[in-house]
């Protein structure tokens, strides 16, 4: 009894109370899905390559990029960014430029000569890769990866399908096609140029277990359009392939484009650059319906194209057209109005869409082809077992990064399938939407822009129009990214714990519950940033 | 192009910590040796704005003074759930006698460190914002009035919260509480009453006053190690918003206490010797209205019938703050 007067009990501490049994919910760690992710076409984890590069380790990040694609440089600059569309930080100031950090990441590996890391043990199978395109480079990419030989077949003089022969060179620069596709070539993806591939079960008995069709869409389609013997009529595919060959094609003084998409911008800032006084583009519809992207339209006016929307071509004359005004009716399709207008022309170039050329395909039972597209399962298989096809030849949707994604699933699927098993996606997490996180917690800062070229410069030299950034600025724009749906261990969960209840585990590591005391307020789910805790009904 | 600074850190300094930042510029609570000078197991209310805000406190003193803090506790909310008999939660020193004397006992604890030659142990008194208001108020002012060396902190939840919500003077005109219900023709507590006592211990010119709120974790931390600094009275008011008599979600503490700073309701200054030395401005400036309404202590302002005049009375109020305190938002810097 040495106890002080009316004390009877040993002084103890509050650890005894394990408060956890209060608990109506519990928080739980979860990584969601970034909108960025969820939004990008080839699969690219954006927000984990991000997360990489905020710390300054570019290699890394490149690394963790190159998983879904091998083509960051090409990217960077071809790329329409869905991605930023997506980005949440709109919501608070302006999206991260992803694209320029990508851009970055892309010319840091080619400046430093970063290489893929070893593929998987060699399996002994080998998949024939029909194009050199990016859907061709990325299922070959992905195929040696995983231990197959891939083997790419390519019609043409060399490789890179549409990007070297339908993107002009002052979006994307050839070194930086070729460093890419030579980084493929060291890392043992095998390409025979100047194969045409004119029969694909024929060339499949050539040792192969699988294929994959990537062919681009290089034919033209055309218009029927009355035209005086003297008058140029041209193809967009082919300008833009002239382009690659020795003599650039002769549009003379004034060239008139017809069509309104990407490819008929390009076709004019191209003709602009070869020294035409003008050029016009000729759209039936306007501006809100071009399929143009806006930026690209908003470009090509700077440099001095002009557009004459809402009209069609009725005759290509000696040295000029007749175009007729449209008027949209209620359902927004052009109508013809019958008014009538002639424009000085040297060359009309018909830049109304493509096809890509199935004639390989003939005579493969089993395969569908509708509407020039060949129609695939969600395994990017065909109707004949064993041949696989993406990109232009699979959809409508056709963009780099569209084929880069189809290329990638399409080497997986053919991966599972020539295990004898059937390609099933992994089920996608919930979308880290700006409603699940606390975006109150994100410095102010606005997007880097990036450098453009002069505009001068622009309409007569076919140099990169679009800069890139330095690493400060490239680090600065990483770093805006709020790491939506993914612990960037910032430590509020473990801060702001009214009990104690979070355990922080290192660097690295992220966090975990101490649910002896966890009370379950909430607060740390609340006052997460990134929303990568949820609250769930405890069971009983 | 225009010129970026590098130093840019993704979340800045709003986030508890930052993977980007070296280890010295975390705070206190990003750390894992951090004290939690209060303990887990404490019986605090789910979401307790009082707990953290006492352990955002006290974990600062006891870095900034290498763990010599010895403390004294007013009686309340924080000393009724961290020391049920026998049990406490407190990992430092700490003393509990009366409601209203804590500030006294704290400069008893003070003169006897003196005698004995102990510099380097530090005393800190906190208590709830009725003992400090009105019950501890004497003992406070005395305190501050001798420049006795105690750095006192005040919990200010607005209420006698764990004895069933009763009024203080620190609760905010309008607000229901069960000594101001929400009947007749001015429902809550009443216009014109109460005290803002950070306004006070200014006015007794000693050597350091500040205000903070749990929701800037950084800004209080900075406020308390600046405290320890200075010998002499000091005086620390915290807002820490109370899920029980505020009637919020016990998952929006925080959220509360960052919308009464926003909204310029909770000034959040620092002066030294009387004179203000800095404000922290409101980053994205709210109505009134965002405050209120989440707390069930104001639901009678609204529903059917908004009472839009007393509304616009609290605005007001909200208004002079900022004019006062110079709380306008600014740009950013990173």
């Amino acid at each position: 009894m040495d106890k002080p007067f009316a004390i009877t009990l040993d002084p103890g501490s509050s650890l005894a109370n394990r408060t956890g049994s209060w608990r109506t919910f519990r928080p739980e760690y979860v990584d969601r899905l970034p909108p960025c992710n969820a939004a990008c076409p080839a699969g690219e984890n954006i927000q984990g390559w991000l997360f990489r590069a905020e710390s300054g380790d570019y290699e890394k990040a490149w690394r963790a990029l190159v998983e879904n694609n091998p083509l960051p440089a090409i990217m960077g600059r071809v790329c329409y960014h869905p991605c930023e569309g997506g980005c949440n930080r709109q919501q608070v100031d302006s999206a991260v430029g992803i694209n320029s950090v990508e851009r970055f990441l892309g010319d840091e590996a080619n400046k430093r000569g970063w290489k893929f890391d070893t593929p998987a043990a060699a399996t002994g199978r080998r998949v024939l890769v029909v194009g050199s395109g990016p859907a061709g480079l990325s299922a070959a990419y992905q195929l040696t990866r995983m231990g197959h030989k891939a083997v790419i077949h390519e019609a043409g003089p060399l490789a890179g399908g549409m990007m070297r022969f339908g993107i002009p060179k002052y979006r994307l620069p050839r070194e930086v096609l070729d460093a890419e596709i030579k980084r493929l070539l060291d890392f043992g993806v095998e390409i025979h140029l100047q194969t045409k591939v004119s029969n694909v079960l024929d060339a499949m008995m050539d040792g192969f277990d699988a294929v994959f069709l990537g062919v681009g869409a290089h034919i033209a389609k055309r218009a029927y359009i009355p035209a005086g013997d003297a008058n140029k009529i041209l193809d967009a595919v082919a300008v833009l392939r002239g382009m690659e060959g020795e003599s650039a094609p002769m549009l003379g003084r004034k060239v008139v484009v017809y069509g309104g998409g990407n490819t008929a911008i390009d076709v004019a800032r191209t003709a602009k650059r070869l020294g035409a006084e003008e050029a016009i583009i000729v759209y039936r519809r306007t501006r809100d319906k071009m399929p143009a992207h806006d930026f690209e339209v908003e470009e090509a006016l700077q440099e001095g194209i002009s557009i004459k929307w809402l009209s069609t071509i009725k005759e290509a004359g000696e040295s000029d057209i007749m175009v007729e005004k449209m008027a949209l009716d209620d359902k927004g399709f052009p109508q013809p109005t019958g008014e009538f207008e002639r424009i000085e022309a040297d060359s009309v170039v018909l830049a109304l869409g493509q096809d890509a050329d199935l004639s390989l395909l003939e005579n493969v039972p089993g395969l569908v082809v509708d509407k020039g597209l060949i129609q695939v399962d969600a395994a990017m298989m065909t109707g004949h077992p064993g041949v696989f096809a993406g990109g232009d030849m699979a959809g409508n949707d056709r963009t780099v990064t569209v084929a880069v994604g189809h290329g990638k699933k399409a080497a997986r699927a053919i991966d599972a399938w020539l295990r004898g098993e059937k390609y099933a996606p992994p089920p996608k997490p919930e979308i880290a939407t700006v409603e699940r996180m606390n975006p109150w917690y994100y410095s102010d800062a606005p997007k880097t822009v990036r450098p453009v070229l002069d505009i001068i410069r622009r309409q007569s030299t076919f140099e990169e129009v679009l800069g890139g950034l330095d690493e400060t600025n490239a680090l600065f724009e990483a770093r805006r990214c709020m790491s939506c749906g993914n612990c960037f261990e910032c430590d509020n969960c473990y801060g702001v714990c009214p009990d104690n209840a979070v355990i922080k585990r290192g660097p690295g590591k992220r966090f975990q519950f101490n649910f002896d005391y966890c009370k379950g307020c909430g607060i740390c789910a609340a006052e997460c940033p990134c929303g990568a805790i949820r609250m769930v009904p405890e069971e009983n | 192009m225009s010129f970026q600074p590098v130093k840019f850190y993704q979340t800045g300094t709003f986030t508890v910590g930052n993977r980007l930042l070296p280890p010295e510029e975390r705070s206190v609570q990003a750390s894992t040796k951090r004290f939690n000078s209060i303990n887990s197991g404490h019986r605090a209310c789910q979401g307790c704005g009082e707990a953290l805000g006492a352990r955002y406190a006290i974990d600062a003193a006891m870095e900034a003074t290498d763990g010599q803090i010895i403390a004294a506790n007013a009686t309340g909310c924080l000393e009724v759930f961290s020391t049920p008999y026998p049990e406490t939660s407190w990992q430092i020193p700490w003393i509990h006698s009366l409601f209203g004397n804590a500030a006294a006992v704290a400069t008893g604890i003070a003169a006897a460190l003196k005698v004995k030659g102990k510099k380097d142990v530090r005393v800190v008194a906190q208590g709830g914002d009725g003992g400090t208001t009105d019950i501890g108020f004497g003992c406070l002012s005395g305190m501050f009035e001798r420049n006795d060396d105690v750095l006192y902190i005040c919990y200010d939840n607005g209420g006698y919260m764990n004895t069933g919500v009763q009024r203080s003077s620190a609760t905010p005109a309008a607000a229901r509480t069960s000594t101001t219900p929400a009947v007749g023709s001015d429902p809550g507590n009443v216009f014109g009453q109460g005290k803002f006592l950070p306004a006070i211990a200014l006015a007794h010119d000693i050597p350091y006053v500040a205000t903070a709120t749990v929701a800037d974790l950084r800004d209080l931390e900075a406020k308390v190690t600046r405290a320890m600094e200075i010998r002499g009275a000091r005086y620390i008011h915290i807002l820490v918003p109370c899920p029980l008599g505020w009637g919020t979600a016990a998952h929006d503490t925080i959220r509360m206490a960052r919308l009464a700073k926003e909204t310029g309701i909770f000034p959040v200054f620092e002066a030294e010797h009387g004179e203000i030395k800095s404000v922290l401005a409101i980053r994205h400036p709210l109505p009134v209205e965002e405050y209120l309404k989440p707390q069930k202590r104001y639901a009678h302002l609204f529903g059917k019938n908004p009472a839009v005049e007393t509304i616009a009375r609290i605005q007001a109020l909200a208004d002079k703050n900022i004019r006062k305190y110079r709380l306008q938002a600014r740009k950013e810097g990173h």
